[in-house]
Order: structure tokens, then sequence, then C-alpha cells
């Protein structure tokens, strides 16, 4: 028992005997600091940062958890409907049928319209009940509800980060123009050539396929991808190759559905760009960026809900324009 | 613009660097990072870019014709216009499409039949496969600005003997698939003169068809079914099409008269006598998007 304490002891048994409790003459030096920050800031601060840290503590998987169980259902309803021949969705992502009604993939349908120049009226049905659709959905909420091959691409990330936390490879960003310069390339070819080139080395086709009507040869290619991000680039093909991305992309700027970010709040602390697929669409959460007290975050983003997960202060949400007002 | 000018002090986008101002010189790390980043992106369009040129295969591959469902369009439209989605593998009640894999280049996910193993045998009555395909890959009538190439059209709609005294006894097709063709008359059992008893293809085939005078409505098994016949007729006895093929007396290379199985134009190129022809390898073979010459 170090001296002040001893001191102490003795003074409370006095005070058992009717002495008043005066204020002590000697303070340790430890109690001493916390006094000083206790003195010098408010309560409800300290209490405000306790609950920070304890937020960033809890780490959430609300939306990652409902998102993955929608994809693997959407994906499996297509195999049950083939597998056990219950006829609700006939095909595969490429193409479709829901109880009857014509879905048609809209870069499927695109390459298709580009390389055949015949456009039949089922085609134009089913591509235009999918933009409508995507338009209420979210436009790039299609690579991240629904693309099988961006569930693979996720796990394949895990890895990639865990590697480059245990310095065994390092993160190679690459320009993401390049992006733009494919769509460009495979609607040119198809065009040029009369064939669906891109259908052939598309991994969500390919995946989505493989699932429904068993795999071939051709997941080679899909693990050769995933092979490729795991040790050179994060999330190579998603960010920074696949046109279905750019193409749901520009529906999406259309789409009332968005990932909302108020300014108020928010610490800067950069979790949300970690997590994100597409951090150049949160440039606004960078102290100083915000244009505005709520941006809505741009089209590029595939409304997947790492950031809302992520981030301590609920400075992320999912927003749906007009509606929020009305409710 | 020069620096003193006032405009100029609005903040402008950092991308539209104005002539006049200096930029500051990047660091060697800097530097190296941006070159390395660029050889990256460089390597990654060609690794592509390469992967899809892959998928012109197919041009190699050009003379491996194959059977594609029926109603397809002529290949280079077929593979134009095919979505990949299988729908038509999904209605074929005897799984007879199949969908192609990477190495047929284009083709992946393109659907076609290896009649050999199992072929169309039009036991959904219908054609559904043309009724599913989403893009009029498969149709049951050409859009005005494709040709028909001559002898691909059919003289005049199949019948097809199962629904022979209904109504409407047609199917709804007017092009062939291909022809059928005795390629190895040499093994055929009919020309030999000799019979079949036990299953045609063996109790292992896993083949399946419809037989109207066991089932009308399910395809079986062909294993299943065994045959006691004197002089082999199974390519003319189990083809779903009226008038396609008979058994008719032939004078061989050599003058002599024989009896050999011969095709005729009402053939749609389905394949069932493909599969069903009980010599190993099979003499009759169906040779895809062959056109009828009289």
């Amino acid at each position: 028992m170090s001296a002040i304490l001893r001191k102490r002891f003795l003074e409370q048994i006095l005070v058992m005997f009717g002495r008043e409790p005066k204020k002590p003459e000697a303070i340790s030096e430890p109690a001493q600091q916390i006094h000083l920050v206790k003195r010098t800031s408010n309560k409800e601060k300290l209490q405000a940062a306790a609950a920070h840290a304890e937020a960033h503590m809890n780490t959430s998987h609300k939306w990652r958890n409902r998102r993955w169980a929608v994809l693997v259902l959407v994906n499996l309803f297509f195999v049950f409907s083939f597998y056990f021949d219950i006829q609700i969705l006939e095909g595969a992502l490429t193409a479709s049928r829901f109880i009857g009604f014509h879905l048609i993939d809209l870069n499927a349908a695109l390459q298709v319209m580009l390389a055949h120049r015949n456009i039949i009226t089922n085609l134009l049905i089913g591509t235009g009940t999918v933009l409508v659709l995507w338009i209420l959905f979210g436009g790039r909420s299609f690579c991240s509800w629904v693309c099988p091959y961006h569930l693979l691409a996720e796990w394949a990330e895990k890895i990639h980060l865990w590697l480059v936390r245990e310095k065994l490879v390092t993160d190679a960003p690459v320009d993401r123009r390049l992006r733009t310069v494919f769509w460009l390339v495979f609607a040119l070819l198809a065009v040029a050539t009369g064939y669906t080139v891109y259908e052939a080395i598309s991994p969500t086709g390919i995946v989505s396929r493989a699932l429904i009507y068993g795999p071939g040869v051709a997941m080679l290619w899909v693990l050769a991808l995933l092979a490729f991000e795991v040790f050179f680039v994060r999330r190579a093909w998603c960010r920074y190759a696949c046109p279905i991305g750019l193409t749901y992309g520009v529906v999406g700027i259309l789409s009332p559905v968005r990932i909302k970010y108020t300014l108020e709040g928010c610490f800067h602390e950069g979790n949300c760009r970690k997590v994100c697929l597409v951090p150049h669409v949160l440039d606004t959460v960078i102290k100083g960026r915000a244009v505005h007290t709520e941006v809505p975050i741009g089209p590029d983003c595939t409304r997947c809900g790492l950031c809302v997960d992520v981030c301590p202060t609920g400075s992320l949400t999912y927003d749906v324009k007009g509606l929020s007002k009305l409710l | 613009m020069s620096e003193d000018t006032p405009p100029d002090v609005t903040p402008e986008p950092a991308a539209t660097r104005p002539a006049g101002k200096v930029k500051p010189p990047l660091s060697r790390s800097k530097r190296q990072e941006l070159r390395r980043k660029l050889l990256r992106t460089l390597l990654l369009t060609g690794g592509i870019v390469g992967a899809g040129l892959s998928g012109f295969l197919p041009l190699v591959y050009a003379r491996k014709s194959r059977l594609r469902p029926p109603g397809a369009l002529d290949e280079k439209n077929f593979l134009a216009s095919c979505i990949k989605c299988g729908q038509c593998v999904q209605v074929c009640p005897v799984d007879a499409i199949r969908l192609a894999d990477l190495i047929d280049g284009v083709g992946v996910g393109a659907p076609y039949i290896d009649a050999r193993s199992q072929a169309c045998d039009f036991s959904c009555d219908a054609v559904q496969c043309i009724l599913a395909c989403p893009t009029g890959s498969l149709t049951y009538n050409k859009p005005a600005f494709l040709e028909v190439r001559p002898g691909a059209q059919l003289a005049a709609k199949p019948i097809l003997l199962a629904k022979e005294n209904d109504p409407e006894p047609t199917l709804n097709l007017t092009e062939r698939m291909g022809v059928a063709r005795l390629t190895r008359p040499e093994v055929c059992l009919a020309i030999k003169g000799r019979g079949i008893k036990g299953p045609a293809r063996g109790h292992t085939f896993r083949g399946k068809m419809r037989y109207v005078r066991i089932d009308r409505w399910k395809p079986v098994p062909i294993a299943g079914v065994r045959y006691d016949v004197e002089e082999c007729d199974l390519c003319v006895r189990e083809c779903p099409i009226k008038g396609a093929i008979s058994i008719e007396t032939v004078y061989a290379p050599d003058g002599s008269l024989r009896k050999s199985p011969v095709v005729h134009e009402p053939c749609v190129g389905c394949g069932v006598c493909e599969m069903i022809c009980p010599t190993e390898p099979g003499s009759i073979e169906i040779v895809p998007r062959e056109v009828w010459r009289a």
C-alpha cells in the first residue's frame, strides 16, 4: 500500500469516529493526470468520445448479410427453377423469364443488338423491363446484390487484404479509365466482327451458367481472374474492366436509390473509403470536400452498404430520393 | 492566362492546368509509382483484350460444325444473336441441347446438339426451344433481311408421326437443321441384311426417346427398349418425321442390288437416326446445316 493510500486508510478510521472529511493534502501522479483531463473537458464530450470508440468496436454486418442473402437467393432461384423444374425464373443472368416475363441483361442485350443488328420484340421487352427494374433499384446495385462474380471477388478481396496486411503482396492500383476503354473496345468489336465477343469472357455469364447448367472449362478463366485479384490488383475486374458495371452505372444516374452522406457528425476517419469497391465515389467524405450538408453518392456506387455498416457515426445511410421526405 | 490577373484567383479544378502555371516537379518515388501504374494498366489491358480475342477461336474451329437446335439462324447470325441464357436447354424434355464450353470461343454458352448421345426427337411436339429463345436466335421464321440458303428450306412443314392423326400434325419448322447421310455404309446392318436383338445402343446408353407405342407423352430411356428385328431398319422405324427416310432396294457400287436406308427431302436433320443406329460407330449421321440436294 502506497504512503498516500495508507494515510487515507488511517484518516477514514477518524472519520468513522466523527471527524469531517477534508480535502487531501497529497494526490498520486496518475490520479492528478485524470483530474486534469476531467477539469479541462466536459462530461458530454467524454461520453461522446467513449460512445464513438464503442461504435468503432461494434462492427455491424447488417447490410452485408442482407445483401449476401439476396445475392445467394436470386442465384439459387435460377438454379432451383431449372433443377426442380418449377419454372419461376428460367434462364441465366444474361437473359431469363420470370413467371413468363422476359428479363434481359442490359449489357448482353447491347452486345447482341450491336452484333446482330436485329432487335426482336421479346429482346426489346426484356431489356426495357430490366432497365426500369434497375432504375428503380439503383443501377449498379445489380453488381453487389445480384452478380455472382461479385461475391466470389469479395471473398478473393478478403484474402488479398490479408496478404497485404501480412506484407506478402502489395496493392497495385490501375488506371480507372481502362474500364471505359474496355466498354468501347467490346462495343466496337461487337459491331465490327458481328460476334458477341464480350459474352465469351464475361465472368458474370460464365459463373451464372456454371451454377445453373454445371461448370465447364470456362471456369478456369474465372479462377485466373480471381487469382489475379488475390495476388496483384485488388478487385481488378469489377473496378477496372467490367463493361456490365459501367452499363449499370449509367442506369444508376437515373436511379433514386443511393447512399447519402451527412456532413455533420462525420469525423472524416475514412473507414468507409477503405472498405469501398469504388472509393472514388466517396471523395466527398474527405475533410473539407463536402459541397453541402447532405451529399448523395454518385452513380458508380454499387449500393452495397459496406460503408453504411462500417460508419461509426451514421453519416452514411441508404436514401431514396423523394421517398425520405414523404416518410 | 497569367497568375497575377484577378479572374485567375477563383479556384479552378485541378485537372485543367493553366498554361502559365509551373507544375511542381514530381518526386522520384512518385514518378516511379506513376510509371508502374501505367505499366500495370497496359498489362491488364493486354491481358483482357487478349482473353477477349480468344473468343474468336470458333473462326479457327470453323470447320468443326455443330448441330444447332431447331430453327437456328445460319451460324454467323446465330453466334451474333445468341445471348447464352440456356432457356432452350431448360425447356427440352429429352435434354438434347447442351451449352458449349470455353474451347468453342465465342460459342461459350451457345447451345448445340450432340445427336449421337442425345438427339432432338420432337417429343415436345412443338419445338419449344424456339418459343423459349428471347433473342430470335432460334426462330420459326427468319427476318426478311436474312437470306434462306437454297435447299435449307423445307418443301412443306414436316409432319410429326406422333401427332399424324391430330388436327394439326405438322411442326412449325421452315428450315432444316441438317441432313442425315449414310456416312458408313460398310457397317450398316440394313445393307448387310443383318438384324438387331436387344437394346439399340446397349444397356448403358443414357439417351432418351419418346416411343408413341410405349407412352405418347413421356420420353423413356432407350436402354430399356428391346428390339427383335430380322433386318435392321431402326433409322426408318424410329424417325419422327413422315417420309424422311425409308429402306429401298438400290444398286451397290459393284452393280449388284441391295437394301439400304435412303434419306428423302422431308428430313429435318433432327438426329434420331444417328442416335438410334446400333452400329459402333454409327452408320448414319447428321451433316449439320447441310442443305437438300436433289
